[in-house]
């Protein structure tokens, strides 16, 4: 498969997550299309290693394979910061009963 | 056109639609399992690319613990359509006018790019393979693994001392 349907299908899916983020006001509908952005940028670098590989796997049988340690260590990365992430959602909503993102707007006051 | 090729745009349409049905539907749990399509897609994505190693830790950490974690968070706090909080409609459109006029840039400035001659390769390639990403992890990339395993641990305090109840 050429790269560049990768790289169209991943600006895609980002766009979603990015419309998303700014079209919601559950702030967990919002957490969920930041999981969906990354998870676009993972589907790219994995392209692009697999890209690497293509161009250079003959001379150097270990080319791209950083790429998947680096995916391997997003998923790690983003699965810490969903359980905090999460955490402090529960709080919001303790505190205020709702998880409306317009009800945290006390900076502007 | 072979077999992979039918996948990849099976995969990729999947994919598109189910992320636009993740911010269009008005029930959040919808929007969950909608999102867990997204995810077994992009498994799917990974396993034509021969990354077998991550479709599988994608399937287990995103469709299956993180995914459950919101679950479970939209259950606890009894969500449903009825409150689900919405802007005005010309706030929507001005978000998915934004979202859109970024994908027109990057599509764009993407196009005229030279990269038709580069191949993603598909089916072959042994360096997804657990075998050859076990290697690297634990020569090459021994410390930030083990950087890693502090970040949980202190992901982990950190979510007992915000979630406790004081």
């Amino acid at each position: 498969m050429p790269i560049n349907y990768y790289i169209f299908l991943a600006v895609t899916l980002f766009c979603i997550g990015v419309a998303g983020v700014l079209t919601r006001r559950n702030a967990i509908i919002i957490f969920m299309c930041v999981e969906l952005m990354l998870n676009a940028v993972n589907l790219l670098l994995v392209a692009f290693s697999k890209m690497q590989f293509h161009a250079l796997g003959a001379t150097r049988p270990q080319a791209g394979i950083d790429a998947q340690i680096f995916v391997f260590f997003i998923m790690v990365v983003a699965a810490a910061e969903v359980s905090v992430g999460l955490a402090v959602i529960v709080m919001m909503y303790r505190n205020t009963h709702s998880i409306d993102v317009n009800f945290l707007n006390r900076l502007k006051h | 056109m072979g077999i992979t090729q039918v996948l990849f745009w099976i995969l990729s349409i999947m994919a598109i639609l189910s992320a636009i049905l993740v911010v269009i539907s008005k029930n959040p749990v919808h929007s969950v399992l909608w999102l867990i399509v997204v995810f077994v897609a992009i498994s799917g994505h990974y396993i034509l690319l021969n990354a077998q190693f991550l479709a599988i830790v994608n399937l287990i950490v995103y469709a299956g613990a993180i995914m459950v974690l919101f679950l479970f968070v939209f259950m606890l706090m009894n969500l449903n359509a009825e409150t689900e909080p919405q802007k005005n409609r010309w706030l929507k459109i001005a978000g998915v006018i934004a979202g859109g006029s970024l994908l027109l840039v990057l599509v764009a400035a993407l196009k005229k790019a030279d990269l038709k001659t580069q191949l993603a390769q598909m089916n072959t390639g042994d360096i997804g393979l657990i075998h050859n990403l076990g290697l690297s992890l634990f020569h090459d990339y021994v410390i930030p693994f083990e950087i890693s395993s502090v970040l949980f641990l202190s992901a982990m305090v950190g979510v007992v001392v915000i979630g406790k109840k004081d």
